[in-house]
């Protein structure tokens, strides 16, 4: 005899005891604090940060720990505390032109004012596992090599111009502000739903936000002939920036901390159009620690979903506002898939009578004198 | 019960309540009509209900007793899940029992109990709109909905009856609402859908990334789409609820071994152990 199954409540309770004995594993094996995982997974905090859109390294740590290293995961306990805290205000704009730089490339010109600087990056390394790493105690040498790195490699460099700036001055780039170009305040997507079209600045906000792998799948596609994508990385720099803000009862502004950012302008081929000289044109793409992968994909769809204003026709899903920005955000894209692992039984009951129906009545057409066979017996 | 601390009753601070609850107004002057609202992260995923929750918090006031159903139950894990969300950031009490409660939020389903003028039911809504299987693009289905263009939802019905004989939408299933908006009843079985005609609970709406909150004021007219010659009707059991003998209301088939033998049970426990209750009774 069926007895309806009770006992969600008890079964949740559970759930999340299991959890919680599963994400510390083996407790004969040292606890993993917040701290070093700031310290020494510092990549997977700042994508944490980036699309959980609190810049925290802590907190970003925290929520790391807590989800078992799951990125996905992170990112919505960050979003859910995110939502949760009141709005001070907000800051000046950025000035990245006098960031602290600790990397500073260019894929369009070879010397530059300011000089290319490589600084700490995974770009021209082997890709061979360092066993050494396996050893429980530090790798030998390591300690000495990262004090003369502290001493001897670091540069330091002044604030400098942004590459394509330069261009700027023989009009052969489009401006990134027009002349008589009135400042904007810029919406917000996390207070005010989006309505489409979106303007550059709503979308750069949603691309922020975005999922790296999917801005990054959808740039490669991009730049492979599913859209009209021919980049150059005018520039990538990555460095500290101050924060400021006006607080109301001061009225002018205050630094109230420092960031971490990358940034990336690339520079698009533009064909010109009845109105504008052919030119070059500009992708942007902005976001916290380095997330090199994260801002470079950002600045190419940047430039991709730019192609209505520029006069280009949307062919592809990468140049498509309503597809780029309604499925960008990990947080919703996890939610909705996921929640197919809640019960359905309506649904699919309902579908179930329909589909038996539907067969039924096909195979009594097709049997026609043969009726009285039924498909199926019912019990 | 008393509320989280370092939250504000029912998680959403009083500023977002507000703003949420003007769109529902604005959803209730406009039956049917999509109100874009700023729509907040929840500590629940999207899809999961999240929409309703955040109808639900704004409209939840320290009297009120909620009830919380998914696919019918009160004892499904989500369900089971967002009803104590609320009891532990709002201290409300909470029901199992539909006639009891003053707010029902529900996935799937609307209660087999007929509902009062009282009561409010906050349905959780996953894709908002209607149009959006035959026409993606939310510039396009804001166009459809202004000049009540809807051929195109007729078309599909058509094509249905063109190729089965019936329209072959099993849940989901659009209706019109006050004669003017097309809207989604949410993806309950359209069994439900002659229960929201004239209903005189107040029908609130919540979808959560669409950001988007409807709503059917009570003894509203709401009709489901048909053709003069094809009618609309709901789906029909030959079994009847093994547990309390029912022959009306929505069943779930439950399969019991591994030859496929199955019953059908009914999908709303309330309704069900109600009426095994009013059964027993006189027995004791």
């Amino acid at each position: 005899m069926y007895v309806a199954v009770k006992g969600g409540e008890k079964a949740i309770d559970n759930a999340h005891a299991l959890m919680a004995k599963r994400r510390r594993g083996d407790t004969g094996i040292a606890e993993l604090s917040v701290e070093q995982i700031r310290q020494q997974l510092p990549l997977a905090v700042d994508r944490v940060m980036n699309e959980g859109s609190v810049y925290d390294p802590q907190l970003a740590a925290l929520a790391l720990k807590q989800a078992s290293g799951d990125a996905v995961e992170a990112i919505f306990l960050l979003r859910a505390y995110r939502t949760t805290l009141p709005r001070i205000g907000y800051s000046e704009p950025l000035d990245t032109e006098a960031m602290q730089i600790e990397r500073r490339v260019s894929g369009t010109f070879k010397d530059l004012p300011g000089g290319q600087i490589l600084g700490p990056t995974y770009d021209y390394t082997h890709r061979l596992l360092d066993f050494s790493l396996l050893a429980d105690a530090q790798a030998e040498g390591a300690e000495e090599a990262a004090e003369s790195a502290d001493s001897k490699l670091a540069v330091e460099v002044e604030a400098c111009p942004r590459v394509l700036e330069l261009l700027n001055k023989e009009g052969l780039i489009e401006n990134s502000r027009q002349p008589d170009e009135a400042d904007q305040v810029p919406g917000d997507l996390t207070r005010q739903p989006i309505s489409y079209p979106a303007d550059r600045a709503l979308r750069l906000q949603n691309l922020a936000r975005g999922d790296e792998g999917f801005l990054l799948s959808l740039s490669y596609a991009s730049m492979r002939g599913y859209g009209d994508s021919h980049p150059f990385a005018g520039e990538m720099r990555c460095g500290r920036v101050t924060v400021e803000l006006v607080p109301e009862e001061l009225g002018f502004p205050i630094e109230v901390g420092e960031v971490q950012l990358t940034e990336c302008e690339m520079v698009n081929q533009f064909h010109g159009s009845k109105e504008q000289p052919p030119q070059f044109t500009r992708g942007y793409g902005l976001v916290f620690g380095y997330s090199e992968r994260k801002a470079m994909s950002m600045a190419l769809i940047d430039r991709s979903l730019r192609c209505e204003e520029l006069g280009e026709q949307v062919l592809y899903p990468n140049q498509d506002q309503e597809f780029v920005l309604s499925h960008s955000d990990c947080v919703s894209a996890n939610g909705f898939v996921s929640h197919l692992k809640l019960p359905h039984y309506v649904d699919f009951q309902s579908e179930l009578e329909m589909i038996r129906r539907l067969r039924s009545e096909s195979v009594e057409v097709q049997s026609g004198d043969n009726a009285t066979e039924q498909p199926e017996a019912e019990a | 019960m008393s509320q989280t601390e370092g939250y504000n009753f029912a998680y959403l601070d009083e500023q977002t309540k507000r703003m949420i609850r003007r769109a529902i107004l604005k959803g209730v002057a406009i039956p049917g009509y999509q109100v874009p609202f700023g729509g907040r992260e929840m500590p629940l995923p999207h899809g999961w209900g999240t929409g309703g929750m955040q109808v639900t918090a704004s409209v939840i006031g320290a009297d009120d007793r909620l009830k919380v159903i998914d696919q019918g139950a009160d004892d499904t894990t989500n369900a089971v899940s967002i009803r104590r969300f609320f009891a532990r950031t709002a201290g409300v009490e909470t029901t199992e029992r539909t006639v009891e409660a003053s707010l029902i939020q529900t996935r799937h389903r609307i209660p087999e109990t007929p509902l009062s003028n009282d009561q409010i039911i906050i349905y959780q809504v996953p894709v908002s709109e209607p149009l959006r299987f035959i026409e993606p693009r939310e510039t396009e289905t804001r166009k459809m909905h202004a000049l009540r263009e809807y051929g195109a939802m007729q078309v599909k019905l058509y094509e249905d009856v063109a190729r089965f004989g019936h329209i072959a939408t099993s849940y989901d299933y659009p209706v019109l609402v006050n004669d003017r908006y097309m809207m989604s009843p949410s993806p309950i079985p359209k069994f439900d859908n002659p229960k929201m005609d004239r209903m005189p609970a107040l029908q609130l709406f919540g979808a959560g990334f669409e950001k988007r909150i409807y709503a059917v004021p009570p003894y509203t007219s709401v009709k489901s789409l048909d053709f003069d010659d094809h009618p609309f009707e709901v789906q029909q059991w030959q079994e009847s609820c093994a547990i309390c003998g029912s022959d009306h209301s929505f069943l779930d088939e439950v399969i019991t071994d591994d030859n496929g033998s199955k019953i059908y049970v009914c999908s709303d426990t309330d309704y069900c152990a109600g009426r095994v209750a009013a059964s027993e009774e006189p027995q004791q």
